[in-house]
């Protein structure tokens, strides 16, 4: 048998538990099995009126219902959903009592125009209104469910509550890098030998209209509104920015040492992290791409693998004109020649861009990836960009074996988080 | 990777001198402080500002939220630590405070401008959300009752009215970045969310993270703007906020008790001992012990959970020399809980929050700060309302509490460096 600690000592940190949401469906096989068929998750937003938006279409989750809609609510529920899916599969701990820690990625959060309206109603001003009135109607102190729900606790705290994870629940936010952000944080703890297992989760249910024109603001959103499903076109010369989209993704980890102990099955490993923080611009990357290839390279040393042992790359790839281009200026400096040789496929290509839960969504389908021995593909890959020779495993699937794979996450503000994932041990 | 390294990785020496000698090593120890809140800034500021309390009473505003009384920032030359006008122009009130008083504290830690150790500092970050645009708000909420499409006029007004900075200042995760951009902090970047615990949980994941060999130099901290009209409403939705004239935390108990919010930010740099010493830091105290935990609150389960970290303490210090900084919120049922814990204790107890306010994700964080700051003067200030005893001998340790004001339990003790 194969042994426990990695090449620096470690303990090795497995994964025994998955769960996945997104807007093409429920659970590990549904998304598989869209993933790998090339199908889009985007469509016209039903949830608000569009009138008079530049983007009209995002990655929903429109068919898992709250009470009292908000981007809370929707989270917490898209967690518990995956979170149930991941413990199941683990079969770890007892109903309500999870033998470990909660790291769970978390879009901010704030008071939302159907709250502020609600309080400037029960203001009763009429001609004007100013937060003097709000401040004067919540002062009432009789609305102590909307407090609850839009504390920065409150999700994490709940999920405690229901799944019974142990101790003080993290919740993290470094923007599109959350997902990684949370795995990372629950390796260093199986690694210091704080727990044996972690409960890794990362959930986003953003698309409401302030955070959709926000991004639009910014340029950040593609504008290619029609057909819906053609406008996510990762590392195409027409690609104009990304796609908003929601979904939510846990992992179980636990010290392969643990998992084999009580007999468990290995999906997968999770070999080595890596982060980076940029100091250049607030919502660019560096033009010499150090931070992103600092993070890569951290992340394979961490693993001990050099990038020869790499055999695919689930990019960050979110279709933007720049994050592509500057993901392949840092993977032709960390792969070299190798660089356009490695298959590298960009999921958002289908389900959008997750934000918050992308880095624990996609670090999913890269264990499935490994697991399946098939690539999913990098859709709506008709129009070559000359300046990113890349293989994108376009539009449609392709057999491959894996043993290593890297799956990038680059945040506004500049966080940058890599995880190199790996193949259970044969044994 | 290799920075990462994890000593547990090494074989244990058989020698227990030599394993001693490395947990020794691997204590983590504050080498800069930059703490900023109505009291002025820095810790001299800080401790004459709580030791004449008594005499000087609250710096606090009554008149721009009422019923709500604020602990407002103290005035802060935002040029020293922020040169770059367009930098500052890029965040709002929150992200000024928090970039400044980090900068603070690198330049106390002797680290400002060292791209070295800068490009390898881990940085944690406790943190909410930023302000909005105030008049951008009552302007939406006037029309959308009388608008025929309330929908498209809610679209149509965003869309021309919001600037498209402001989110760049209102995203919990832009204060870490505006940190790396401002000051150079590059090594990792990481933000934690969830009121007061975020800011607990932040030096303790630190500190594990310094004690296994995760990390050698990190920079924690965080930052609140209390001064806002959309968080006071918040608060005050769920009943949490004091209302009136400005009374001290425990007094507060006797008419319902409540939390008056104080803007503060503050910043730690945290490093191991071994890497201060390489570098030749002047500590100023050790992070000793540092637990956070929780539960759902019911009755006696916040007291129970602080008994349990307690007893882990029990031990690790000297009663006779050791003083209680309290963060209690003042919000009736977790402040009384707590109360009755520490009167148990029976150690002297300050519950600052009655100087500086309560400040969120920064609290622990401050209180941290001030522990810090009292046992490297050997003393504690002087007691801040009438339910609190005075202590007269030298201080040489000090527990730091901290109980979220809705979940949350928190500890730390803070010893000499």
């Amino acid at each position: 048998m194969a042994q426990d600690t990695d090449h620096l000592g470690r303990p090795i940190v497995a994964v025994t538990g998955l769960g996945v949401l997104t807007s093409l469906g429920e659970g590990q096989a549904a998304n598989w099995a869209a993933l790998t068929a090339g199908t889009s998750g985007i469509r016209r937003i039903s949830r608000f009126p569009i009138a008079g938006l530049r983007t009209t279409i995002a990655g929903t989750v429109d068919f898992v219902a709250v009470d009292d809609p908000s981007g809370p609510a929707l989270s917490e529920r898209l967690a518990e959903r995956v979170i149930a899916e991941a413990i199941a599969e683990a079969r770890i701990g007892a109903d309500g009592d999870f033998p470990g820690p909660l790291f769970l990625a978390l879009p901010p959060i704030e008071l939302e125009w159907t709250q502020r309206s609600m309080l400037a109603a029960a203001a009763g001003a009429n001609e004007t209104i100013g937060y003097p009135d709000l401040l004067r109607a919540a002062a009432a102190g009789d609305r102590g469910a909307v407090y609850e729900r839009f504390l920065f606790g409150s999700v994490g705290e709940r999920l405690a509550d229901r799944f019974g994870t142990k101790g003080s629940p993290i919740a993290t936010s470094t923007a599109c890098a959350s997902g990684g952000t949370s795995i990372q944080l629950g390796v260093e703890a199986i690694r210091r030998g704080e727990t044996d297992v972690a409960l890794c989760v990362g959930t986003d249910a953003s698309v409401n209209p302030e955070s959709l024109i926000r991004f639009s603001l910014l340029s950040a959103l593609s504008t290619r509104n029609d057909p819906p499903a053609a406008a996510s076109r990762p590392f195409s010369k027409d690609r104009d920015g990304f796609i908003m989209s929601e979904g939510a993704g846990a992992l179980v980890l636990e010290s392969l040492a643990h998992a084999r102990a009580r007999g468990a099955t290995i999906l997968g490993l999770i070999e080595g992290c890596g982060e980076a923080a940029d100091g250049f611009h607030r919502t660019r990357s560096s033009p010499d791409g150090k931070p992103i290839v600092a993070c890569m390279r951290r992340a394979l040393e961490d693993a001990g693998i050099g990038p020869d042992s790499v055999d695919y790359v689930n990019a960050h790839g979110t279709s933007t004109p720049e994050n592509d281009k500057m993901e392949w200026v840092g993977l032709t400096t960390v792969f070299g020649d190798r660089a356009g040789r490695i298959p590298v496929s960009s999921n958002k290509s289908m389900i959008g861009h997750t934000l918050t839960a992308a880095g624990a969504i996609e670090a999913i389908f890269t264990l499935l990836t490994i697991r399946n021995g098939l690539l999913p593909p990098t859709i709506n890959y008709e129009t070559p960009d000359p300046a990113i020779p890349i293989d994108c495993v376009p539009n449609t699937a392709r057999p491959g074996t894996v043993r290593h794979a890297i799956s990038n996450s680059f945040g506004f503000g500049g966080q940058n988080v890599c995880l190199v994932l790996g193949a259970a041990p044969q044994d | 990777m290799a920075r990462d390294s994890d000593p547990s990785a090494e074989p244990e020496p058989a020698d227990p001198r030599a394993a001693a000698d490395r947990t020794i090593a691997r204590q983590a120890l504050i080498t800069g402080v930059g703490l900023v809140s109505c009291l002025g800034e820095g810790l001299d500021a800080h401790w004459e500002g709580l030791d004449g309390f008594a005499a000087t009473g609250p710096v606090v505003d009554t008149t721009s939220f009422p019923p709500f009384p604020v602990h407002p920032i103290t005035a802060l030359e935002f040029d020293r630590q922020i040169p770059k006008r367009g930098d500052q122009r890029q965040m709002e009130a929150w992200q000024r405070i928090g970039t400044y008083a980090a900068g603070v504290a690198l330049e106390a830690a002797g680290i400002k401008g060292n791209a070295d150790l800068l490009g390898r500092m881990d940085m944690i970050v406790a943190a909410g959300g930023g302000e909005r645009d105030y008049a951008v708000d009552a302007a939406i909420l006037a029309g959308l009752p009388k608008a025929d499409d309330p929908g498209a006029f809610l679209n149509e007004h965003l869309l021309s009215d919001l600037r498209p900075t402001l989110f760049l200042a209102q995203l919990s995760n832009l204060l870490a970045g505006n940190i790396s951009i401002v000051h150079g902090v590059v090594g990792s970047s990481r933000t934690f969310m969830g009121e007061e615990s975020s800011g607990a949980d932040a030096v303790r994941i630190a500190c594990a993270r310094i004690a296994a060999g995760q990390g050698d130099l990190f920079l924690v901290g965080g930052s609140y703007n209390a001064q806002r009209p959309d968080t006071l409403l918040h608060y005050a939705m769920g009943g949490k906020l004091w209302k009136g004239a400005p009374t001290p935390v425990w007094a507060r108990q006797d008419a319902g008790g409540g939390m008056t919010l104080g803007s503060m930010g503050c910043f730690l740099v945290i490093e191991s001992r071994s890497h201060a010493a390489a570098r030749g830091a002047t500590p100023l105290a050790h992070v000793a012990a540092i637990a956070t935990d929780r539960c759902r609150r019911r009755p006696g389960e916040a007291a129970a959970v602080a008994d349990r970290q307690l007893a882990t303490l029990a031990g690790q210090y000297d009663a006779a020399r050791t003083a209680v900084i309290s963060g209690a919120s003042g919000v009736a049922d977790p402040t009384t809980e707590e109360r009755a814990v520490l009167e148990r204790l029976g150690l002297p107890v300050r519950a600052t929050g009655s100087a500086i306010g309560h400040g969120m994700e920064p609290s622990f964080l401050a209180n941290l700060a001030i522990a810090a700051g009292a046992v490297a003067r050997g003393r504690l200030f002087a007691p801040l309302e009438l339910a609190e005893a005075a202590m007269e001998g030298p201080l040489a340790q000090a527990l730091v509490t901290g109980w979220g004001h809705w979940r949350g339990e928190s500890i730390a003790l803070v010893a000499a460096a």
